[in-house]
């Protein structure tokens, strides 16, 4: 019972007692389950709204974008299209291809889902509330949302379709690649920060935006911009959704799924998004601290965090939607030069350049040196 | 600080990729009981999609070399970051006990490796999609033409 969120919990006075009754009745381990339990419950609804709520998202901006509607008749301002669209796609008869590799066409949309919400785990969403603070956060995100390339490669193999198979390939080459700048850029503030656990990372950043990692010096900054490109493409948004492509491949590696299997292939990409937003919001963008820590480590500052650190990662989520309808497509070729020819050097470059900073000006930031100077 | 501590904290996430199974197979479920089984009177309606057409053999055929060259290098690049990841998370602690330069030095070495191994595969030509026959050198009295393709 050391981890954050049961500890947070064992100091609020309130339920404090009512925890005691519950750990005479049901013993330690137990009550720790069931502690776990609602908040990864809440967490994996939260989850399910969010890829929701983000298909809704994308089709009301890219609507504003081209200057139509969107939708508007299901609910207040169509914000239920995506319950509508949910109960439709439960309904879809369920077709699988007669020569397709039965067993792992059904795996590949759960490995999708599983790898991403186990991934949300370990999402700092305010100081008191991460599900699972572990000593190895960073590391271990980058190693379970890999999953959801497995399930997409998968998904694309198996449905023994032309299409499939391209896009399927070309997936796993893009996530595969994409990678490397991702983590090394990742590494970066590592080596800033001194630590793996993102409860560590977000706490020694603070509230205003000259203490986030992002303005820290100039390396952090390029780093940032790797992080967020690579990111788009490990994710298959535009200008890298390769996979997909619907002008090439007929719908990429989900040609061949119906209805609800569909359906966990387009939330799982939506989650991905919503993690890896989140990822550069708590890593670059101070996560969740609020300016000049108003509200404190109370309810009310919980609150107050959980909404500072809502709000940059919508943010970062309008810029994902808005990349997506402004730019044309990369070429596979193109895509694998950027990733190899320029994102993979320009982020070993910044790991050194952020190491040699740390060692030379003893980890303070430029705004800190400048102040120094007067 | 005993071997229950860490069992508790990766709790969280086990529970996490139950609940998400659970959400995938019960979905799985539901649809089957609710959607409708039509019946299928030409026989063609699980077949793959191929434009519409009759597919053409099958899709598990032999494919592009490029995918698993990306593969090769991706492994060798994914374990060397791996192995700095380590080495980045104890830099400021043994940078403020006064021995930054060891690490830095760690840091570079293994940030040399890389650049080494990305500049070889960037000489081969294996970072390029489309590999021109013209990077690998032709003997003199080759009786055999290699047309290479010219992008």
């Amino acid at each position: 019972m050391t981890s954050t969120l049961s500890s947070y919990i064992q100091s609020i006075p309130y339920i404090k007692e009512n925890l005691y009754w519950l750990t005479e009745m049901l013993g330690p381990e137990v009550t720790a389950f069931v502690i776990f339990f609602i908040g990864a419950f809440i967490v994996a609804n939260v989850m399910a709204l969010v890829g929701g709520l983000g298909t809704y998202a994308e089709r009301k901006i890219s609507a504003d974008i081209q200057q139509r509607i969107g939708p508007n008749r299901v609910g207040p301002l169509g914000i239920l299209q995506f319950l509508a669209d949910g109960v439709k796609m439960i309904m879809k008869e369920n077709i699988v291809p007669r020569d397709a590799d039965k067993f792992l066409y059904y795996l590949g949309p759960l490995l999708c889902m599983v790898g991403i919400f186990a991934a949300c785990a370990v999402l700092p969403i305010s100081s008191g509330f991460i599900l699972a603070d572990l000593n190895v956060g960073v590391f271990y995100l980058l190693a379970i949302s890999s999953l959801v390339g497995l399930g997409i490669l998968l998904g694309g193999y198996s449905s023994n379709s032309k299409w499939s198979m391209l896009g399927g390939m070309r997936g796993a080459s893009q996530i595969i690649s994409y990678e490397i700048p991702v983590t090394i850029s990742i590494l970066a503030i590592v080596v800033l920060s001194g630590g793996l656990s993102f409860g560590k990372i977000v706490q020694s950043q603070s509230g205003l935006p000259t203490e986030w990692y992002v303005f820290h010096n100039p390396f952090t900054f390029i780093a940032f911009i790797v992080y967020f490109i690579a990111s788009l493409a490990e994710a298959n948004r535009a200008p890298f959704d390769l996979p997909e492509a619907e002008s090439e491949l007929v719908s990429g590696y989900h040609t061949e799924f119906t209805g609800m299997r569909f359906a966990f292939f387009a939330l799982a990409e939506y989650v991905e998004v919503f993690v890896l937003c989140t990822v550069a919001s708590a890593l670059f963008l101070g996560g969740y601290n609020v300016p000049f820590r108003l509200g404190g480590d109370s309810l009310l500052g919980q609150v107050l965090q959980t909404i500072v650190f809502f709000s940059k990662t919508c943010f970062l989520y309008y810029v994902v939607i808005w990349i997506r309808w402004t730019l044309p497509r990369l070429r596979v070729d193109q895509l694998m030069t950027l990733c190899w020819k320029y994102l993979t050097p320009i982020a070993l470059f910044n790991l050194v350049g952020v190491s040699i900073w740390l060692v030379i000006f003893d980890g303070k930031s430029l705004l800190q040196l400048i102040k120094g100077l007067f | 600080m005993g071997p229950a501590f860490e069992l508790n904290s990766y709790m969280p996430v086990i529970i996490l990729m139950g609940l998400a199974a659970m959400i995938v197979i019960l979905g799985h479920f539901v649809s089957v009981f609710l959607s409708p089984k039509k019946i299928d009177k030409y026989n063609k309606k699980d077949h793959a999609y191929e434009c519409g057409e009759e597919p053409v053999a099958t899709a598990w055929a032999a494919f592009s070399i490029r995918f698993y060259v990306v593969g090769l290098i991706f492994i060798i690049f994914d374990v060397e970051s791996v192995l700095i990841f380590p080495v980045a998370a104890v830099f400021r602690e043994f940078n403020q006990a006064g021995m930054g330069a060891i690490v830095l030095f760690e840091i570079l070495f293994f940030v040399f490796i890389l650049v080494a191994g990305i500049a070889y595969c960037w000489r081969k030509g294996d970072l390029d999609w489309i590999k021109s026959f013209q990077s690998i050198p032709k003997r003199k009295n080759n009786s055999i033409q290699l047309n290479g393709e010219q992008e």
